[in-house]
């Protein structure tokens, strides 16, 4: 695996859907309503659905292991900055890029960038990948 | 509110967490990974999430008003279908800003005595 620092790493499109949440909440066990339930979401101030911060975390975790492969990674922190919001009967796309920072005895710092609908969801991401 | 006395605090699982390869696949689904022989690098969230909330269920916190502020993994080798977990939870911070509880928990998933994963997680209980 060859990476550089400095090198932009080529983004990639992730869709998120109401049936994706559903599947996220059975693979994950967490099946908060804010995350399926339109009239809960509204009652508690949300604007409508939002997908789990941590599938929004889970796909840029996809992200990192397309580099080398989920057992080459090592590290992985984000903030939650923006909940994105999933509207009823389509897809909203969540786009995923990075830069590789600094590499050090064979790991390499991963920058990540996810936006969802020019908006950044995710806070100093950043992923540590072994090459 | 947090009870102060468990800022420090270390709550360890009485049950361990059987991994199975099912539950691997599930989770690498809902992401498009195809390589199903260890599991994804956000998986251990599943266990740590539900597990943390199990041992801290007495703390004071109002889980029903918890929003997940921040996430960090720091991964010693990938969880492979097999992997019998036992979760340990600490509230390493905890502070009150503008009515909201900021609580820092840090969740170690173990495998005997081999430290797997540790994981940070930032809640913010909503005033």
């Amino acid at each position: 695996m060859s990476l550089s620092t400095g090198q932009e790493l080529a983004p990639k499109r992730y869709l998120i859907n109401r049936a994706l949440l559903k599947q996220y909440a059975d693979a994950s066990g967490d099946q908060n309503p804010i995350h399926q339930d339109e009239a809960f979401a509204k009652s508690v101030g949300l604007p409508d659905v939002i997908a789990h911060g941590m599938l929004t975390m889970a796909l840029a975790g996809k992200f990192l292991s397309d580099l080398n492969g989920s057992a080459a990674v090592v590290e992985f922190s984000a903030k939650f900055i923006k909940p994105v919001v999933v509207p009823a009967g389509r897809d909203v796309e969540l786009i995923v890029s990075g830069k590789v920072g600094e590499i050090n005895e064979g790991i390499a710092k991963i920058e990540i960038t996810a936006m969802c609908e020019d908006v950044k969801v995710l806070g100093v991401a950043k992923g540590a990948v072994r090459i | 509110m947090l009870d102060p006395d468990l800022i420090g605090r270390t709550f360890v699982g009485a049950n361990a967490t059987s991994v199975t390869q099912d539950q691997i696949n599930q989770f690498a689904a809902v992401i498009g990974e195809e390589n199903l022989t260890v599991a994804p690098p956000t998986f251990s969230i599943s266990i740590s999430l539900d597990q943390s909330q199990k041992l801290l269920q007495d703390s004071g916190l109002d889980w029903s008003r918890v929003v997940h502020g921040e996430q960090k993994f720091e991964i010693k080798r990938p969880i492979v279908a097999g992997d019998q977990l036992i979760c340990s939870s600490t509230i390493e911070s905890y502070r009150v800003a503008a009515g909201n509880e900021i609580v820092s928990v840090r969740s170690d998933l173990h495998a005997k005595d081999e430290l797997v994963v540790s994981t940070w997680s930032t809640l913010v209980v909503r005033a």
